[in-house]
């Protein structure tokens, strides 16, 4: 990345600064409502970028965690109140999910196709379920699940510990943000540590990882349980946001924006997805303010000319420049070393 | 007499009509380094995927220093110390020859214990200049040698390697043989190979299959001269 090795000093350092520049800077160019949809949108998009990009696991479903984070932490909250468990709960009940459906697809040995299939139709059915459960008799604890209408009026996010402190607003955004860092740096983290490297090696090459004595199948359930709940708690954020859950978090066009802000912004990177999802959701906002062009035509359309023409995205080829750049000035450095070194007497 | 490290008995295979391996016995004793010769389609690689849980067998039982290690998967016998290297090179070219080699030995040690072992690794295998470089930008013969790399860092007591020398250099061929007589000295090792002068060149006791049946095992020398042998093997080689 850069020349920058990934999760070192630097790397890390450079994280914090362009985070703590851009939370200062952005809010004087977009409201922070609109950005702080960017912040969750830019960690939904990493949650897949992570088991996609490193770990080879296209699922056509990560809209599926996204919902189930967000119903998770709404039913918890209107039956608990206090929204810290409701967090919580809204992390770790997608990814024992996860867990449980990546043991089926993975130790069952599918192939890549039927993983999509099974994400994609999981998705499908999540959606269904959920819009089907308008009576009055589909409720859990106190909470009736509503569905097409969703739940509305559940707790939202107040300060730990203390029911009637609400964060809401700007500080609902810094909020967000910060999460988002520290899901980047837990990434990094990851991908830096054994974990992470043979993961990357299990995509690369499955019979090689397990003829070195990997367990490939438990260690894809594991990313791919991490990756959902990375969805879900950006699903609890979303709920926080928008003070509802509807059905339609579970659609399988919420899912095919994922991915596409996963090819936009290119895969196998930490932020080519963030920077994609934030890029086309803030698109979408300024096309939704205007009539005269079709907004999905749009969408289309960017993503047709990156899959042509920026087939890796937009972070790779932007890092791909800089690396030219940076060689230029390396190798001219190199030369001039190996000259003085050749100045230099033996001896 | 030495352990007994590897054992079939009655090994067999079939795909659909085909019995590519046919009621095999097979032994192996710890430090012994035995090769598996036989025309094209003889059955050795069907052999060496059962042995490895690549395939599961038919009918028949495989046995690792004493364990039934039937119908394993492939992570579970290399878990037990036993290296593997397939017909087909499979390494991630994507990723460096130093995480390559270091990804194999991080299975069975610790970070720090692996990073030594790595660069001890390298270094024996001379791809010190190539530590850096992703597999796929190097050429076969060095593609081949660092899996044999991934296959000794991790000390393994069972090494079985299914044409290494195939579409290598005499001098790549050379350094391979250093390297696996080396191996040699604390671990059994199972070589798959067409190349002659290769197998006369370890000096071996030889297992020659035919028709994924086991045709006869000597010393090297004894079944070079062995008329059967000849027929169903050199002649056709020849
Ligand atoms: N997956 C498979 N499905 C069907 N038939 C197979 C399969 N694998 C091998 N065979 C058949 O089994 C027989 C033995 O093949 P095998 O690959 O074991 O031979 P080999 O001795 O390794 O040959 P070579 O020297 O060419 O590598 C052949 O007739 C082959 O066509
Ligand atoms: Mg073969």
């Amino acid at each position: 990345m850069g020349g920058v090795q990934m999760g070192s000093g630097r790397d890390i350092a450079a994280i914090l600064i362009v985070s703590a520049l851009l939370m200062l800077l952005a809010p004087l160019v977009i409201g922070t409502y609109t950005l702080t949809l960017l912040v969750i949108y830019g960690m939904l998009a990493l949650s897949l970028g992570l088991i996609w990009g490193f770990g080879g696991i296209l699922c056509f479903g990560q809209a599926a965690f996204f919902g189930l984070g967000a119903y998770t932490y709404a039913i918890a909250a209107i039956n608990i109140g206090e929204s810290t468990l409701p967090m919580i709960l809204a992390v770790l009940v997608p990814a024992g999910f996860a867990l449980l459906l990546g043991a089926m697809m993975f130790y069952g040995r599918l192939t890549d196709v039927y993983l999509g299939v099974i994400t994609l139709v999981v998705t499908l059915i999540l959606f269904r379920f959920i819009n089907s459960t308008a009576g009055p008799q589909y409720t859990i604890g106190t909470a009736r699940l509503g569905g097409y209408n969703g739940i509305p009026g559940f707790q939202t996010l107040n300060v730990p510990g203390d029911p009637d402190a609400y964060i809401w607003g700007d500080a609902y955004f810094y909020v967000c943000a910060v999460a988002l860092v520290l899901v980047a740096l837990l990434v990094t983290w990851l991908l830096r540590s054994s974990f992470g490297r043979i993961a990357l090696g299990i995509r690369e090459n499955e019979t090689r990882a397990s003829l070195m004595g990997y367990d490939v199948a438990a260690r894809k359930t594991v990313l791919f349980a991490i990756g959902a709940g990375i969805a879900g708690l950006a699903g609890a954020l979303f709920a926080n946001w928008a003070e509802i859950v509807t059905p339609a978090l579970f659609s399988l066009g919420q899912s095919a924006e994922i991915i596409i802000w996963c090819i936009v912004g290119g895969l196998g990177t930490r932020f080519g997805p963030v920077l994609g999802a934030a890029g086309l959701a803030y698109l979408k906002f300024l096309l939704g303010q205007q009539s005269v062009l079709d907004n999905t035509l749009i969408m289309g359309a960017v993503l047709v000319i990156f899959v042509l023409f920026l087939p890796r995205g937009l972070v790779p080829a932007i890092a791909a420049l800089w690396q030219r750049a940076t060689r230029g000035r390396g190798r001219r450095a190199a030369s001039l070393a190996r000259r003085r070194r050749a100045e230099v007497p033996y001896g | 007499m030495a352990e007994i490290v590897l054992e079939t008995r009655g090994l067999t295979k079939r795909f659909g009509g085909v019995t590519a391996s046919d009621n095999v016995d097979f032994t192996l004793r710890a430090r012994e380094l035995r090769c598996l010769i036989g025309p094209n389609g003889a059955g050795k690689s069907t052999f060496f995927k059962c042995v490895t849980g690549l395939h599961t067998p038919t009918t028949g039982e495989v046995y690792m220093r004493g364990q039934d290690t039937t119908g394993w998967a492939p992570h579970q016998i290399a878990s037990l110390g036993v290296g593997i290297k397939t017909q087909v090179p499979s390494v991630m070219d994507a990723l460096s020859v130093q995480e390559n080699i270091w990804l194999a030995a991080r299975r069975f040690m610790p970070v720090a214990e692996a990073n030594r072992r790595t660069r001890d690794m390298i270094e024996r295998l001379r791809l010190g200049a190539l530590a850096r470089r992703d597999l796929g930008q190097l050429a076969h013969g060095e593609r081949q040698r660092v899996e044999l790399g991934m296959v000794a860092v991790a000390d393994p007591w069972l090494v079985l390697l299914d044409e290494p020398a195939a579409g290598m250099s005499a001098e790549d061929v050379e350094r391979m043989t250093e390297i696996l007589h080396e191996l040699n000295q604390t671990t059994a090792i199972v070589i798959v190979e067409h190349d002659m002068q290769f197998i006369r060149a370890i000096a071996s006791t030889v297992t020659v299959f035919h028709q994924g049946r086991v045709l006869m095992e000597d010393q090297v020398d004894k079944v070079m001269a062995d008329a059967t042998v000849r027929n169903v093997y050199l002649g056709k080689a020849a």
